[in-house]
């Protein structure tokens, strides 16, 4: 069995991680997943959340708000809305993730008011964000 | 023949031209370069993005429950043009190219009684589109105080085309910009976004099976909007280097011409000085020769 897979981090703007990881942690809409070398092929959409990299350098964590992921034998790319190293992302970042969450619950509530599930997935997606948050140590004000 | 200080004042002020278009090519260079390590550092996530979205296109195929926005209404008569340009002028043919290429797409639909309808992003584009089409403008996004093109603002415009689209506005949509070639080349074109293109699925390796989570059809209804925008996104950013390259060479060609007027107006200058020179001379000659 293959001890890494070539993991790749992908945002709009640009590439943040190119590496050989053994392990990446991964937050799938329907759960976290654990990525290991020679998983199954795999597409799944994202939830805001952590995902985690365990590579030759220890773990290195990014904040991501949301994307899918392709998982195949060989590699693993996630392909996130925004993604930000765990590091750097500021209490304005975050504040602006929260407030994009918000308002989009807003927004569906306003106009799709009969359509639960679209409120559901809304205000899920404004939890995961303020769980996020929690996680990192930041609470939207 | 003109006299020596309107020839000085001319030369004044085509040297201060050539000062001002000289500055703006090496912005427009500096602004380039910027331009293009911005489309460079997009590929990767467009490329990848392309690929998974011809799989997933390729494990749902013609289904009849294909999303709307990859099957299309089933329907041709509604077109909305999304012509993008720049904000700015004095970039050459770059905004007349971009808009001609616009203009005739619109009347070719028209003349096959279709309905047009357009989103300007771009003041200048918006310009001139007016006076011929004016009437079919539906929306038109300001990009006045964007200085460097963000995701965010290609998911503005994409929710913008979105919500028409959702709400039944139209057919097919199509986008215009400008490909960026090299500095002295860039390619206007034309792109269809909706319904959405997943590119040729004969490329696509069939033989690895995915599994999806949730299925299929969840997948690509959240994929097919974003799909739509880092379309919107990338055409942004090779617009916004086509821009730069093109006042870059606008402004090198200014610079030259000017360097050409202050040459020729400088040999009139001295000619002017040499004949007054020469009138003086004569004429205090004559004047002891008379004594």
């Amino acid at each position: 069995m293959a001890e890494t897979v070539q993991f790749d981090l992908v945002s709009p703007e640009r590439l943040l991680a190119s590496v050989e990881a053994r392990e990446v942690l991964i937050p799938g809409a329907e759960g976290d997943m654990t990525a290991l070398p020679d998983h199954a092929p795999l597409i799944t959409t994202l939830r805001p959340g952590i995902v985690r990299v365990s590579g030759a350098d220890g773990d290195t964590e990014y904040v991501v708000t949301g994307g899918f992921a392709e998982i195949n034998g060989q590699s693993i790319s996630v392909l996130a809305e925004r993604a930000l190293p765990r590091a750097d992302v500021t209490k304005e970042d975050f504040q602006s993730m929260v407030d994009e969450a918000t308002e989009r619950l807003n927004r569906v509530k306003e106009q799709n008011a009969d359509e639960h599930g679209l409120i559901d997935d809304a205000t899920k997606l404004l939890h995961d964000m303020v769980a996020v948050g929690h996680h990192i140590g930041m609470s939207p004000n | 023949m003109p006299n020596l200080k309107d020839l000085k004042n001319r030369i004044a002020s085509v040297k201060s031209t050539r000062k001002i278009t000289k500055a703006m090519q090496m912005v427009a260079a500096a602004k380039l370069r910027r331009a293009q390590e911005a489309a460079e550092m997009s590929r990767p996530y467009t490329e990848r993005f392309n690929a998974v979205m011809a799989k997933l296109a390729a494990s749902v195929g013609d289904a009849e429950n294909a999303p709307r926005l990859l099957r299309g209404t089933g329907d041709d008569k509604v077109h909305l043009l999304v012509v993008m340009t720049a904000e700015r002028g004095l970039c050459g043919g770059f905004n007349a190219n971009i808009a001609k290429l616009a203009k005739a797409e619109a009347a070719n639909l028209l003349a096959q009684g279709k309905t047009v309808k357009i989103i300007t992003v771009g003041k200048k584009g918006r310009d001139a589109m007016k006076r011929d089409y004016g009437q079919y403008f539906v929306d038109h996004v300001d990009m006045t105080e964007v200085k460097r093109v963000g995701y965010a603002d290609a998911q503005t415009v994409a929710a913008n085309v979105l919500n028409r689209f959702d709400a039944g506005e139209f057919d097919v949509a199509k986008m215009f910009y400008s490909q960026f070639q090299n500095v002295v080349t860039q390619i206007p074109t034309i792109q269809q976004i909706v319904p959405v293109d997943t590119g040729d699925a004969e490329d696509v390796d069939t033989g690895t099976f995915y599994d999806f989570e949730p299925d299929e059809n969840a997948i690509l209804a959240e994929l097919l909007p974003r799909a739509v925008a880092t379309q919107i996104f990338s055409a942004l950013l090779e617009n916004g280097a086509s821009e730069q390259g093109a006042r870059m060479s606008a402004m090198d060609n200014a610079t030259r011409n000017a360097g050409e007027m202050i040459d020729k107006l400088t040999i009139e200058y001295n000619r002017s000085r040499q004949a007054v020179i020469t009138n003086e001379l004569i004429e205090i000659i004559s004047g002891a020769e008379a004594l």
